[in-house]
């Protein structure tokens, strides 16, 4: 979707009235003069997911890390361990490869969506 | 004169538990910026018009030194009285006694008033001021909790169900609101959260205010949780007040009618809506244009704006409005506004109010984000409960009425009794550019001047499809009307639904997309 700053060629905003700013939106091929709202100019913008990268699935604490910056492991070896609602959450390595940093130390509190591990890429 | 003696002892007895948590807990309330449980009660109702019940009921518990605690009618008030004249049931927390938190006493005098609102077939408003769970009765607790979810569902859609939260509602007691029709909420004053500031802090490290997390503005404008927002208590209970005319006492009846009025004359329907569909306008307006002295009641004002909601009179009768707004987000559906839309339709048609739908929308928002929050089942809610509704239904084609949105917006394929439309509607698959886009592809491509080739098709499919002939010759539409004539039609058009009797097939209920 094609999101442009209003550039209307009346000077007079057709939201105006009522104190708010046009902007353009475009459903399928038109585009149409309208407000945009807050919960719409901050949704998030989607990414594809980096398979290198581990986030925290749940806000939690980090109770014990396994591996180090250039360690190589193995898929299903634990690297982590991070407590959260009372259970201590393994997490495991998603494949065979290289860490390239750990993000996080024993004791931090972190929320959901952390950054904990980044793997190196496959070479 | 032992009878005299004893009306001096009740005396005293009431003054006592008048008083509530006592003097200091009241100022403390009153430094808030809030009314006690009491005013409140009395602010909302008729003059005089308040009976009390289960002054003298006392809490039962024995642990934790409970047993030396008098809680003054348990820390809640309940009783009977009136609004406009008609009668209803209430319940306040009083948060001035033990922070309003719910034990089991407290619980039960909340279920007897509940019980009784069902019994009589009024509505029940309850006001929600509580710290939340009493710790030291336990379980109990809990189960008073339970014991008003459950009557909550059972009264649901057989009497009207308000709730209003003036203080704090969190964790377990915020389900009770959540159960009901209508949550108000003023600002600064109310805050609704599962978890508080102070867990999330401790366990998820994320550090919000109350405000932030579940203050009356979230609830408002964010999660949709609530449905009227004040700025104050006072403006709040006018709120509630108004509310009350529009709709019925149960759902054996219907709202009491007033005595018709024109709508106000400024707002001229042929100049509010832009005859270029790229081009916004407030559809509130074309509300206020058709409405009994221009007098429209808004539900959900602050959320999901690109739908409006909400209540207005019709030569007298209460009809409720759910109308596409162009003026936000080009007045799309998307996850929000489906909500938002199919939860006043089941309310209305529960209630015996008649439906008008004014429709002016391009289709659904695109976006990943939209598609993955899940908008084809919150998008399948509408179709639901449109379908679903037994209400006189009538629709209103302003301009665009594309596609799926042509659909979902009460079409006469989902039971519409009438479908009108205005002179410029755009009733079709797709929008023009689209649609020319698609079919003449191979010409647009293959001619010397493509923009040109392309412009000249648009044009040609708007003649041919872009109006409301195509779809009144198959008699989807059964009227295209001039724009002036509309309140007349809707008019006409209630009035003769007035004795609508329709059935589906038996069954238990249906299985809505939740």
């Amino acid at each position: 979707m094609a999101l442009n700053k209003s550039t209307s060629d009346s000077s007079k905003d057709p939201c105006g009235e009522n104190n708010l700013k046009c902007n353009t939106l475009q459903i399928n091929e038109t585009k149409y003069k309208t407000v945009l709202s807050k919960k719409f100019l901050n949704r998030k913008k989607w990414e594809k997911p980096d398979t290198n990268k581990i986030y925290s699935f749940i806000p939690g604490t980090i109770i014990k890390i396994n591996g180090k910056a250039n360690k190589k492991v193995k898929e299903g070896e634990i690297l982590l361990i991070l407590e959260a609602m009372k259970m201590q959450n393994k997490i495991l390595s998603p494949f065979n490869g290289e860490i390239k940093e750990i993000y996080v130390k024993v004791g931090d509190k972190i929320p959901k969506g952390q950054l904990m591990i980044e793997f190196k890429p496959p070479k | 004169m032992p009878l005299k003696r004893k009306i001096l002892e009740l005396k005293k007895k009431r003054e006592e538990v008048l008083q509530g948590g006592g003097e200091k807990a009241i100022e403390k309330q009153i430094s808030m910026g809030k009314l006690t449980a009491r005013e409140r009660i009395i602010t909302l109702l008729d003059n005089d018009s308040f009976q009390e019940y289960d002054l003298f009921v006392e809490h039962e518990a024995r642990d934790f030194d409970m047993d030396k605690k008098i809680l003054h009618g348990d820390g809640v008030i309940i009783g009977t009285g009136t609004v406009y004249g008609s009668p209803v049931c209430v319940f306040a927390q009083d948060f001035t006694v033990a922070g309003g938190s719910l034990g089991l006493m407290h619980a039960r005098k909340i279920t007897k008033i509940m019980d009784h609102a069902l019994k009589m077939r009024v509505p029940l408003i309850g006001i929600n001021d509580s710290g939340g769970a009493r710790i030291q009765e336990g379980v109990n607790s809990l189960a008073g909790y339970g014991e008003i979810f459950f009557r909550n569902t059972l009264n649901s859609g057989v009497i009207p169900q308000i709730s209003v939260i003036l203080g704090p509602c969190a964790g377990g007691a915020v389900y009770s609101p959540a159960l009901t029709d209508f949550v108000f909420v003023v600002d600064k004053i109310s805050k609704m959260f599962i978890t508080g500031p102070e867990v999330i802090k401790t366990v998820l490290g994320e550090e919000i205010s109350m405000e932030d997390l579940g203050g009356a503005r979230v609830h408002s404008e964010i999660t949709g949780n609530a449905h009227f927002f004040a700025e104050s208590e006072l403006e709040c209970f006018d709120q509630i007040k108004k509310l009350m005319t529009f709709i019925p006492w149960n759902n054996k009846q219907k709202a009491r009618a007033f005595k018709p009025k024109n709508p106000k004359s400024s707002f001229k329907i042929d100049e509010i809506v832009p005859g270029d569909p790229k081009l916004p306008y407030d559809v509130r307006n074309v509300v206020r244009a058709v409405v009994d002295e221009s007098d429209f009641f808004e539900v959900q004002e602050l959320w999901a704006q690109n739908i409006v909601i909400g209540f207005g009179r019709i030569n007298g009768e209460t009809v409720g409005f759910v109308c596409n707004q162009p003026l936000v987000l080009a007045g799309v559906l998307d996850v929000d506004s489906s909500n938002k839309a199919a939860r006043f339709i089941r309310y209305c048609d529960a209630f015996n109010i008649p439906i008008v739908t004014l429709v002016d929308l391009p289709g659904y928002l695109p976006g990943v984000d939209q598609e993955h929050m899940g908008v084809i089942r919150h998008g399948a809610k509408i179709l639901y409960a449109y379908s679903e509704a037994t209400v006189p239904k009538i629709t209103v084609i302003i301009r665009k009425a594309y596609g799926g949105g042509y659909i979902a917006m009460n079409s006469r394929h989902l039971r519409a009794d009438f479908v009108f439309s205005w002179p410029g509607a755009e009733i079709a698959v797709m929008g023009p550019e689209g649609a020319a886009n698609i079919i003449f592809r191979k010409e647009i491509m293959s001619a010397e001047d493509p923009e040109k080739m392309r412009r000249q098709k648009v044009k040609e499919y708007k003649q041919k499809f872009a109006n409301p002939y195509v779809a009144a010759a198959k008699g989807y539409v059964d009227s295209v009307i001039e724009p002036s004539e509309t309140r007349k039609v809707l008019m006409h058009a209630i009035e003769i639904s007035n004795s609508k009797a329709v059935s589906g097939p038996n069954k238990k209920h249906g299985i809505p997309p939740f």
